[in-house]
């Protein structure tokens, strides 16, 4: 009896947060879950009564042209962007910043931060204006001779990959910053005296010690840009054609575009499952509980 | 399947607080008292906002305790037909009157959102001014009438006489046929690099301007269709022809270049920019592009009449009629939630009486469907190729009048871009068309052409 009610005077209190994640958070994901078996749409006859359509949509997913070369855009979208760049990019600048002096440290972790303060649409803005044919990276190379192509026409998945690695490293950075502050000294001092090189230092002692933060950073920053929408609209629509239609891109434009929101919603159940995939890898390949 | 529609709701109420906050207006028409007017606000479209500010005042005097608010949708036209179909998920927001186009009429009746107009239009004695076509224009599957036109259009070549002269031809040029109309653009190419010889509108972003002005202009002069005795025709030489003559245009660099061709606002600056400063030679274009130079229009350019020649869209080889067209047009309909649907027939019969209907056809070159604005000499004389896109009636086409159409528009949208990109050869595109319109019609629905 006491331990019951202790149970509900514990359980009261956290009610109202449970009720509104509930709501706002799982609603949508189990409701957006469940159109993904409905011929749910914006017009016409099922718009107003969505059928159970069971795995029609998924069938005519897999039958899509589109949807494996989306699939594989996103998967080079993100291993370029986030496992790689993303993730090397903030490796190297914490620990170049750790033997920095003082005011290069500054400057140049304000430089990388300023891109991560920025709202996402202002940084899509910049990066569309400093690829755009006419930008800021064609006027510069026009200064020294070259005629630079259109990029987010010709290169759209280079243009975004790099917009989204200057987005996205200073996450990286200051997670990998945090952790390398935490590696005790007198590891990489005793390797030091043991004769170990650089390199070798980082492979052997460093690395070992900081791989927790490395599977959650590669985790965080993986979802993240996953899900990567405004960046890509803004810079190329998706386009030209679909070369760059990653799957948020493509789930918008069939829900919202051609008004099948039915089938846009299993383009977003495929996308869970492919961040789920990803997630189950580094949690196998980098096994942050053991020790 | 009560809990289906649930689902959507969260989708819906996000979309919805972005489509409101973007227009700043937070209203819902959820008493009474107040008449909610959506309409479509964007680039040099500015008439359908300054009707609507013309009716409001006038609407309110004489019918006093009822409000208007009117919820200008600041999209390209795709967009404003995914947001009006947000906004009318929900009868909070689902608004009394809004601006509708007759080819989206069709498929909203089947989604249950406009009602019905037939009994207030047998008590409207200005009702038979409308001619048959808009009345039919207006109708759904079921017979009755949703949408009350507002004025038609038809399609043709608008060019720019400068630029033809510099290349050397005529002043009355008019092409015979696809060839005849390259071979134009081919010699202002030669003669004026830095010229657009030719635009057409194509790809997604364009919406179903792409698909109305470039794509049916084309594959409607080849003897094909898109949709015969009640199914989709599929296969045809004439749909592969049509792509071919986008790609042709797109990879010889006759039209503007993809990605210009791509960005959401080429309508904008081909009809404000490019055509008045000459860099432009021939644009495939509707009969209301004149309103922008209007005086009254967004891009007013006063020598637009003498500088600006017609010719109609020839057919492919020249064939029977000679020329082509497509006619649309947009309605006033009436939301199926509406709690005052006697007012908010009200706010319709003023707004398209014989004064606004006349002003807004003038103001935004409509081709008029009521007969006594036909005939009034302010509309007959308000605008000199009035006369010509009028006469373009007798060679007009229709878009299939069914509600699969906004979706096959669509897949015309995608093969469209595939081609100009040269991601798809004009076969590839249309076999993927044609696999894509099975997959919506369903295979009963479509015949070989």
């Amino acid at each position: 009896m006491a331990v019951t009610s202790r149970g509900v005077a514990r359980v009261v209190p956290l009610a109202p947060a449970v009720v509104l994640l509930a709501l706002f958070m799982l609603g949508p994901v189990v409701w957006s879950f469940y159109g993904s078996f409905t011929n749910a749409a914006l017009t016409g006859p099922a718009a107003l009564n969505p059928e159970w359509i069971g795995l029609d949509n998924y069938t005519a997913l897999l039958g899509d042209p589109e949807f494996p070369k989306s699939l594989w855009l996103t998967v080079v979208f993100v291993f370029l962007s986030a496992v790689v760049g993303q993730n090397v990019m903030g490796i190297l600048l914490a620990g170049l910043l750790r033997s920095a002096v003082k005011p290069v440290r500054s400057i140049a972790s304000t430089v990388v931060v300023a891109a991560w303060v920025l709202p996402e649409i202002v940084a899509a803005f910049a990066a569309y204006a400093f690829f755009h044919s006419e930008g800021t990276l064609n006027t510069m190379l026009a200064g020294i001779g070259v005629t630079g192509p259109d990029w987010l026409y010709s290169t759209p998945m280079l243009a975004v990959i790099v917009a989204n690695i200057w987005r996205g490293t200073a996450f990286s950075m200051m997670v990998y910053s945090a952790a390398l502050a935490e590696v005790p000294p007198e590891l990489t001092e005793a390797a030091q005296l043991d004769g170990a090189n650089g390199m070798q230092r980082l492979a052997w002692v460093t690395l070992p010690v900081i791989r927790r933060s490395i599977s959650t950073n590669l985790m965080l920053t993986t979802l993240q840009t996953l899900s990567v929408f405004t960046l890509i609209y803004v810079m190329t629509g998706g386009g030209p054609g679909t070369d760059s239609s990653t799957l948020p891109i493509l789930a918008y434009q069939e829900a919202f575009k051609f008004a099948q929101v039915g089938y846009g919603t299993a383009i977003a159940t495929v996308m869970i499952i492919v961040g789920a995939v990803f997630s189950v890898i580094y949690i196998r390949a980098l096994r942050p509980e053991v020790d | 399947m009560r809990t289906a529609r649930f689902f959507v709701a969260p989708v819906t109420a996000a979309a919805l607080a972005l489509s409101l906050a973007a227009c700043g207006s937070g209203g819902g028409a959820a008493d009474d008292s107040t008449i909610t007017v959506a309409y479509q606000k964007f680039g040099n479209f500015t008439q359908a906002d300054e009707l609507f500010k013309k009716v409001k005042p006038a609407f309110e005097e004489a019918n006093p305790g009822i409000t208007v608010e009117l919820v200008p949708i600041e999209a390209q036209q795709n967009d404003y037909f995914t947001k009006l179909a947000l906004m009318n998920r929900s009868p909070s927001t689902a608004p009394d009157v809004m601006y509708e186009d007759t080819f989206m009429i069709k498929s909203d009746v089947e989604a249950g959102y406009l009602q019905p107009l037939d009994d207030y239009l047998a008590e409207w004695d200005e009702w038979d001014q409308f001619v048959d076509g808009a009345k039919e224009a207006g109708a759904g599957d079921d017979g009755k009438t949703y949408g009350v036109s507002m004025g038609t259009d038809t399609r043709g070549l608008w060019f720019n006489k400068d630029v033809l002269a510099k290349a050397g031809l005529p002043e009355d040029w008019a092409p015979k046929s696809w060839d005849e109309l390259l071979e134009a653009a081919r010699t202002i190419k030669e003669s004026d690099p830095d010229v657009v010889p030719f635009n057409m509108y194509s790809g997604k972003p364009q919406g179903e301007a792409a698909v109305m002005q470039g794509f049916e202009m084309l594959l409607y002069g080849t003897g094909d269709t898109l949709y015969e005795d009640g199914k989709w025709v599929l296969g045809s030489q004439g749909f592969i022809d049509a792509l071919g003559f986008v790609e042709t245009v797109f990879t010889e660099g006759l039209a503007p270049t993809p990605q210009q061709a791509l960005d959401t606002n080429i309508g904008n600056t081909v009809q404000g920019e490019w055509l008045p400063e000459g860099r432009v030679g021939i644009a495939l274009d509707g009969s209301w592009v004149a309103g922008n130079w209007l005086e009254s229009g967004a891009a007013p350019w006063p020598e637009w009449s003498e500088k600006m020649g017609t010719a109609p869209m020839p057919t492919q080889e020249g064939q029977d009629p000679g020329a082509v067209s497509m006619s649309g047009g947009w309605t006033l309909a009436m939301g199926a939630g509406s709690e005052n649907p006697d007012a908010a027939f009200e706010f319709i019969s003023m707004a398209l009486n014989r004064e606004n209907s006349l002003w807004f056809d003038v103001a935004n070159s409509q081709i008029a469907v009521r007969t006594d604005v036909a005939e009034d000499p302010e509309y007959t004389k308000s605008n000199p190729t009035t006369k010509f896109f009028t006469d373009l009636v007798d060679v007009t086409n229709f878009r299939p009048a069914t509600s699969d159409y906004p979706k096959v528009s669509n897949e015309i949208m995608v093969a469209m871009e595939a081609v100009m990109t040269g991601q798809q050869t004009p076969e590839e595109a249309a076999a993927a068309y044609d696999e894509a319109v099975a997959g919506i019609v369903g295979d009963e629905n479509t015949t070989q052409g």
